[in-house]
Parts: C-alpha cells; sequence; structure tokens
C-alpha cells in the first residue's frame, strides 16, 4: 500500500494541507523505510514492514492491528 | 566551440578513408565555475535537453548540468526507448503531441542520428469494452491533431500473424495503431543534446554530486556539491527516481514515490517484430532493436525501491505474459535484464512548475514514461525557466494539483493515489 504514514489519518475536518500531505506527499527515503502491506495472498493481515528500499532487505515485520493499538494507548496515556 | 565538427555524408567518408582519427569528444567535461545564471541538477536526458533549449532557444548559454555519475548514466540509458503521443487526457495529449512533433526534427536540429524510427506502435484490446475505450482514445490522438487507426483483427492478423489471437484469457479483439510512433537510439539521445547544449556554451560537469539547496529569503542562491559551492541565479531538480531526496535538501516533500520498473533484451535475432505492440492487459510490451534484440519490458514490482534492480516475481510474470501474447518468442534467450527507478506520481502523470521558492524549478513525476519525453520535457521546461510562464503545451503539469485536486491527468481512470499506477 506505501508508507506507514497511512495509518495516521488526519481528522475529518483537518485542514486540507493536512490531508494533501496525509493522502499524497511522501518521504520517499533511499535506505529504511516503514510501510503497510497487505498479506493479499496469504492471511489478509495488514502488515507494518521495515525495509531497505537500497537493498530490499526486510528488517521487521509486525501486525498492523498491533501498531495501531499500541499507538492508540500511547495517544490515551498522553491525553490522561 | 567546435569538438569534433558537425557530421555530414562527406565527412563519414573522409574520415572512413584516413582511418577515422580525425574524430574528437563530442562534448567537452567542464570544471564547475563559481557562478552560472542557471544550474540544472541531473544530466540525464530531460536535464540535457533542458540546457539545451535554454541555450538555444532563450540564449540562457551560462548554464551547468550537474551530474552525480556519468551523462546519460539514469533512466536515460534505462529505458525501452519508446517514443508515441497516444495520451487522451487534456494536458498529456498536447504535451506528447509537442514531444513527438519535437522528435521528428530532432536529428535535423541536433546534426546527430538519434535512430528514430518511426515503425508504429499497435495497442491491443480484448473486449467490446476495451474497443470502446480504445475508440475514444484514438478520437482524443486525432482531435489533438496526431494520428491513430482502428485495426480489426483482419488488419492486425496482416502486420502481425504471429500473435496468439485465440488465446482464452484475452482474445485480440483489434488494436489502436499509431504510424507516427516508434523508438529512438536512447543513448545517443542523450549525447546528441549533450553536444549541442555544450556547443553552445553550457558547462556539463559530471561525478558532482549536489549535497545541499542553498535558499536565502525564500529565494534560491546556489549549491553545494561534492566539487564545492556553485553560485546559481536559477536551479532546476531534473533527477527522476532521486527527486524526493533532492527535493528534501530544499525542504521540500513531494508527491512521489521511487519505484523500480525492469526491461529485458533478448539475443539478436532476425528481424521479426516489425512494430511496437503493446499488451496492456498483460502488463507487456515488445519491439526489436536494429541490433536484433527483442527489447522488452512488463510493470512495476510494485514496492519503493532505489536499488535499479528487481525481483524475480516480476521477471516471471512479464516472461508469462510475452508467452501469452506470442508463444514464438519461447525458445528467444534473454541476455540481459535491468531496472530503473521511477519517480511514481498519484496520477500517473509528470510535474513540470516552479516551486514555493523563488528561482527553483522541478521537473519530476514521469513515472514510466519519461523517454518519449526528453525534447519536449526539455523544451518547455526551458520556456518556463527563461520567461517564468508555462508553456501552451504544458500548463497543466502543475505541482499543487493534488493538493487542489485540479486538472488530475489519471491516464488509467484508476484514482489518484499513489500505489494505483
Amino acid at each position: 500500500m506505501g508508507a506507514a504514514s497511512m495509518m495516521e489519518r488526519p481528522a475529518a475536518n483537518a485542514p486540507i494541507e493536512e490531508w494533501d500531505a496525509y493522502l499524497h506527499l511522501r518521504d520517499n527515503p533511499d535506505g529504511v523505510t516503514r510501510e503497510l502491506w497487505y498479506h493479499e495472498y496469504g492471511c489478509g493481515a495488514w502488515l507494518v514492514v521495515t525495509r531497505n528500499t537500497l537493498t530490499h532487505e526486510v528488517i521487521k515485520c509486525e501486525l498492523a492491528e498491533k501498531v495501531a493499538a499500541k499507538a492508540a494507548k500511547k495517544t490515551a496515556g498522553a491525553a490522561s | 566551440m567546435d569538438f569534433s565538427g558537425r557530421f555530414s555524408g562527406l565527412r563519414i567518408l573522409k574520415e572512413g578513408l584516413t582511418g577515422n582519427k580525425g574524430w574528437g569528444p563530442h562534448w567537452k567535461d567542464a570544471t564547475p565555475k563559481e557562478a552560472y545564471d542557471v544550474v540544472i541538477i541531473g544530466g540525464g536526458g530531460h536535464g540535457l535537453s533542458t540546457a539545451y533549449y535554454l541555450a538555444k532557444n532563450h540564449g540562457i548559454r551560462n548554464v551547468a548540468v550537474l551530474e552525480k555519475g556519468y551523462l546519460g548514466g539514469g533512466n536515460v540509458g534505462r529505458n525501452t526507448t519508446i517514443v508515441r503521443a497516444n495520451y487522451m487526457m487534456p494536458g498529456n495529449t498536447e504535451f506528447y503531441s509537442h514531444s513527438l512533433k519535437l522528435w521528428e526534427g530532432l536529428e535535423q536540429d541536433l546534426n546527430y542520428n538519434a535512430m528514430l524510427s518511426q515503425r508504429g506502435q499497435i495497442s491491443l484490446f480484448h473486449s467490446d469494452g476495451q474497443r470502446d475505450g480504445a475508440i475514444r482514445q484514438g478520437n482524443a490522438m486525432i482531435n489533438q491533431g496526431d494520428d491513430a487507426e482502428l485495426l480489426s483483427v483482419g488488419d492486425l492478423k496482416k502486420l502481425v500473424p504471429f500473435l496468439d489471437y485465440k488465446q482464452a484469457r484475452y482474445p485480440i479483439y483489434g488494436a489502436i495503431l499509431q504510424r507516427r510512433a516508434g523508438t529512438a537510439r536512447h543513448d545517443a539521445v542523450a549525447w546528441g543534446f549533450a553536444r549541442g547544449a555544450s556547443e553552445r556554451g553550457v558547462d556539463l560537469i559530471q561525478n558532482c554530486e549536489v549535497t545541499g539547496i542553498d535558499i536565502e529569503g525564500g529565494r534560491v542562491t546556489g549549491v553545494q556539491t561534492t566539487r564545492g559551492a556553485i553560485k546559481a541565479g536559477k536551479v532546476a531538480i531534473i533527477v527522476a527516481g532521486r527527486s524526493s531526496k533532492v527535493a528534501a535538501m530544499a525542504g521540500m516533500r513531494l508527491p512521489i514515490e521511487s519505484h523500480v520498473l525492469q526491461a529485458f533484451v533478448s539475443e539478436g535475432l532476425k528481424p521479426c517484430i516489425d512494430h511496437v505492440i503493446s499488451f496492456g492487459m498483460g502488463h507487456f510490451y515488445i519491439s526489436q532493436s536494429d541490433k536484433g534484440g527483442l527489447v522488452f519490458g512488463g510493470d512495476l514490482d510494485f514496492y519503493a525501491s532505489y536499488a535499479a534492480r528487481g525481483n524475480l516475481p516480476t521477471v516471471e510474470h512479464v516472461m508469462e505474459a510475452g508467452m501469452t501474447l506470442m508463444p514464438a518468442i519461447g525458445k528467444a534467450r534473454v541476455l540481459r535484464s535491468w531496472g530503473g527507478i521511477m519517480d511514481m506520481s498519484p496520477d500517473g502523470s509528470p510535474i513540470i512548475d516552479k516551486t514555493h521558492i523563488d528561482g527553483l524549478f522541478i521537473d519530476c513525476g514521469w513515472c514510466y514514461g519519461g523517454f518519449k519525453a526528453v525534447p519536449g520535457s526539455g523544451h518547455v521546461m526551458a520556456h518556463l525557466m527563461a520567461t517564468g510562464e508555462h508553456h501552451a503545451a504544458a500548463t497543466k503539469f502543475r505541482l499543487d494539483r493534488f493538493r487542489t485536486g485540479q486538472n488530475l491527468m489519471d491516464e488509467e481512470g484508476t484514482g489518484s493515489q499513489h500505489n494505483l499506477h
């Protein structure tokens, strides 16, 4: 799917610049990057894959739901 | 500055009789000066053609082209050499038409044999719905002033009898033929533009990587390079594949992802494929080079990559698509394969625009179609840099079109998001 920043969806009423950045603008690094992948021919899970775009080495692979849950907990923790 | 003299029949005869000792380098390998009116980052096809047209059409000759490797060593040397103008969307259609017309006069203009071969491009379709789409596309091409012909299966069988017309998955219903489309010698295009620019006083500087872009008070003032600082009145970023990285030096984030696209060439065969044949449904296209190699390619690997090499699943897919379309090529051995790094934009169309920084311009986002745009892109980019106004043939390639939603040019109709083109 592309950059893992796709998981950080702006609020519906966020300014247009924020939505533009979310939908279109990318860091596009040469080196280590985090991406959202869909295990289409397997278990159907969404994954956050940490990968090197120069060597194609896969460094880390996490279930996206766990990454999202962890991020939500952090946000809740910060709010309380 | 004349390094080799112009090419002519007489000159070739003379050199042939005197042991070809009179040929010199085609361009000067320059060392950087302290300051230029214009610095172009990137010595590929688009950068060289921009420099050439700046000097030739606008009299701006105090120009440097900075290349981190060697001239023409990027995508202009790594493509499948196809030239065509078969686009449909307003914005694209007039631009590629403009570029094809420049191709047609290019060799005379440059006095350089780019081996442009207008052998015709055949784009196949495989259903009644696709035929309707092809007719619409063909009409858009004709309305633009370019050529397009609708071919029936009968017409096609006369031109290309070796296709598998009855395949179960994609039976062939016909094709659109653009006779003015074809191929060109990719390296010669870079060399021709390099010589033309160098002759007019442009400094072509190799092994000079840009490491920083200097900006003062919202205005670009120069660049930092591995060969020292260079001051510049205007700077252009024309570095397909690396656009995001260079733009980041100016604090910009681009609507670009870099992807690898693979291509292949077989051993040399006797002439057997006379046209460029595009099999869109199978993600496969093929032509035969003048040396006899079958040059073919397919789709992206579909994940971000800067590796300039692809992986085997895509290789297998391309080979399968080729065998589906024309089983006769199965005995030809693949000689080599390579990958190029593409700037993929969300709508599949390029960007030629100013930036929010005064004097900084960008030409990027060519996806997998940059080669045919080499003369057109340089021509309109030079116009934009010299006059500050967009050329009439390239008014819609705006950097901000994704934010505004205006003039998106999504030829495939799949949407304007990353990973769809």
